[in-house]
């Protein structure tokens, strides 16, 4: 173990870390209620339960005319509900999802009975009907429940083996040109720097355990920058010079959890079409920082015209946004832009921690 | 004198340091065997053929994706030297070109290299047929980012973006740079295919470069009887256009 170089430590101390790692991903086998906490999830229910009260005032309205003062006779009293189930729901979201799936749908009903009672008994001006309770009631039941079915759904298309096989074949998407040409690196320095060699192929097998694992988990995003500088380091052995690469990674919060691999494509991205293509060096830039409650990644490379290195950049882009997509839904974001001379690629995801949840 | 005849010389090019070394040190294994000597290295397409210029070899272990210019496109130009070398194309992994090998029946080698196969290359590289100029271009179809000329027995790479204007006379094209002119026996028909998104016909016989124009001037002879002129940056004549092309002054209408 002694003579193992610096680096070498430093993965082996990161293979032990994701032992403890807590399940945030909610598209795991068995079906769980969906994180009301989640901007996403919050908007959808919004968005249904609107329609909801919309398709309620078509029926009821005589006519179109009035269809407008049905819509505000029904939101007086279903809007306020709403809310507070939202926001109930948001407060309890993390002990609902450690109690069983069925006994939270219950917990989920129960809440909105709850709150529906509540309202319509302290907030009997709002009632305007003689049939009391009973109605909305029913009413507010049979939209949670289909909401709640709503997610059932959705949960059961994104989770099982479809999304898994899917997520799995875009990562071990590894650009063959990229392999082929490290190993010729490492075979280069077998004979004249056996050191060196040693260290660039526990880089490649590093980066290959990583590519093969399951990645449906958050991992650490010190360990995603580790993997991010092993990377580097192979294509600073074969490019030289002409690779220079500045990191900002001094504020990083090293308690983050991100999807692996999140970063690493978009590095191998900005080395293959802002480094390879031309003669001399160009810079890439990688910053990574917290701001609130998110956590920004952000790499630069310069634009190169020529060339014939077009085609898999919009792929590892749509790969990488499909998967923010799957582990944070509306909350996580990947911009890229062009301006004359640098490619920016910015991505946003929640700041989510171990100790969180 | 008559071993050194026989040695085999060859030239590496390719962009990535350790690929060099590499074949380097295979080349130094197969020196054991056969007589060769490497004569020389490069990193790009533009570098090689100078020392090409001045060191002839037999033969050029040259890799395909390079930046700027790429190992197809350098294998064109290499074409004019006097006595051009044997290029065996190595490669880590570019679908495309290797599909065109198999078609051509292309020698071609797979990074990493392996001894073995660099060593029958070598053997038979006497037997090599020359490269032919339709199946690089086949192989390549964007357009080549440099022009050569022979002259004499040298190659001299002219990249596009110097090209102010190309104009036909007779069965040359002119090539005007901003330092001189070069002839080349090419067709400005296939020329104005190949770079249209460069060039601008401005007459049967003329092409100029986008970036170079700067306005267009009306002249009238002594009949009354007027055209347009094309002014251009880094030269001072100014280029005839043709009354079918007169469009061109309305299409790049604003500048003056």
């Amino acid at each position: 173990m002694g003579s193992y170089p610096k680096k070498a430590r430093i993965i082996l101390e990161f293979r032990e870390a994701p032992k403890h790692m807590p399940s945030i991903n909610q598209n795991t086998d068995p079906i769980v209620l969906p994180n009301f906490r989640n901007l996403g999830v919050m908007l959808r229910v919004l968005l249904m339960a609107n329609g909801m009260v919309l398709a309620a005032a078509l029926i009821k309205a005589a006519s179109l005319e009035t269809m407008g003062r049905q819509i505000v006779e029904i939101s007086t009293l279903f809007q306020p509900i709403l809310l507070i189930c939202l926001l109930a729901l948001a407060a309890v979201s993390p002990a609902l999802q450690k109690i069983s799936y069925p006994s939270g749908i219950l917990m989920v009903l129960a809440l909105v009975a709850m709150t529906t009672l509540f309202v319509c008994r302290y907030g009997e001006s709002l009632l305007n009907e003689a049939d009391g309770m009973a109605r909305p009631l029913i009413l507010a039941l049979g939209a949670a429940g289909a909401i709640v079915g709503y997610f059932n759904m959705r949960s059961r298309l994104l989770s099982p083996a479809l999304t898994i096989a899917r997520l799995q074949a875009l990562q071990a998407r590894i650009r063959p040109h990229f392999l082929f040409n490290s190993i010729n690196a490492v075979l280069s320095l077998i004979r004249s720097e056996p050191r060196r060699a040693e260290i660039a192929l526990e880089d490649l097998a590093e980066l290959f355990r990583v590519l093969m694992q399951d990645n449906r988990q958050l991992g650490p995003l010190p360990r995603e920058i580790t993997l991010c500088r092993q990377y580097l380091d192979l294509e600073q052995l074969r490019l030289g010079e002409r690779l220079r690469v500045e990191w900002h990674v001094e504020n990083m919060p090293a308690d983050a959890l991100v999807p692996p691999l999140v970063l690493q494509p978009v590095i191998e991205n900005a080395v293959y079409h802002g480094i390879e293509p031309a003669i001399e060096p160009g810079t890439l830039s990688i910053g990574v920082y917290r701001k609130g409650n998110e956590l920004h990644a952000v790499v630069k490379n310069p634009v190169r015209k020529q060339g014939r290195h077009h085609s898999g950049n919009k792929m590892a882009i749509a790969n990488i946004r499909e998967r923010l997509a799957l582990h944070f839904d509306a909350e996580a974001s990947l911009t890229n832009t062009v301006t004359e001379s640098t490619y920016h690629v910015h991505i946003v995801m929640p700041y989510v921690t171990t100790a969180a949840s | 004198m008559k071993i050194v005849d026989q040695q085999l010389r060859i030239v590496i090019v390719d962009d990535e340091a350790p690929a060099r070394s590499r074949l380097r040190d295979l080349l130094g294994d197969c020196g054991q065997k056969m007589p060769l000597t490497v004569v020389g290295e490069a990193a790009d397409g533009r570098t090689a053929l100078e020392l090409l210029n001045s060191q002839p070899a037999d033969v050029v272990l040259l890799d395909i994706r390079m930046p700027e210019m790429d190992g197809i496109e350098f294998a064109e130009h290499l074409r004019k030297l006097p006595d051009p070398p044997t290029v065996i194309f190595t490669t880590a992994y570019d679908a495309y070109a290797i599909k065109a090998f198999e078609l051509h029946a292309v020698d071609y080698l797979v990074k990493p290299i392996r001894l073995g196969r660099l060593f029958d290359a070598l053997n038979r590289v006497r037997q090599f047929t020359p490269l032919r100029l339709d199946v690089l271009q086949q192989m390549k179809p964007e357009p080549r980012s440099h022009l050569s000329v022979q002259e004499r027995g040298r190659v001299h790479l002219i990249p596009l973006k110097d090209i102010i204007y190309l104009k036909a006379e007779l069965k040359y094209v002119t090539i005007r740079t901003e330092q001189r002119e070069y002839l080349i026996e090419e067709s400005l028909t296939r020329l104005e295919e190949e770079f249209t998104e460069r060039f601008l016909r401005i007459h049967r016989n003329c092409l100029v470069g986008r970036p170079f124009v700067t306005g267009f001037e009306r002249v009238t002879n002594g009949n009354g009887e007027g055209h347009w002129v094309v002014t251009l940056t880094g030269v001072v004549e100014k280029l005839a256009v043709s009354r079918r092309q007169q469009h061109v002054v309305r299409e790049f209408g604003g500048h003056s």
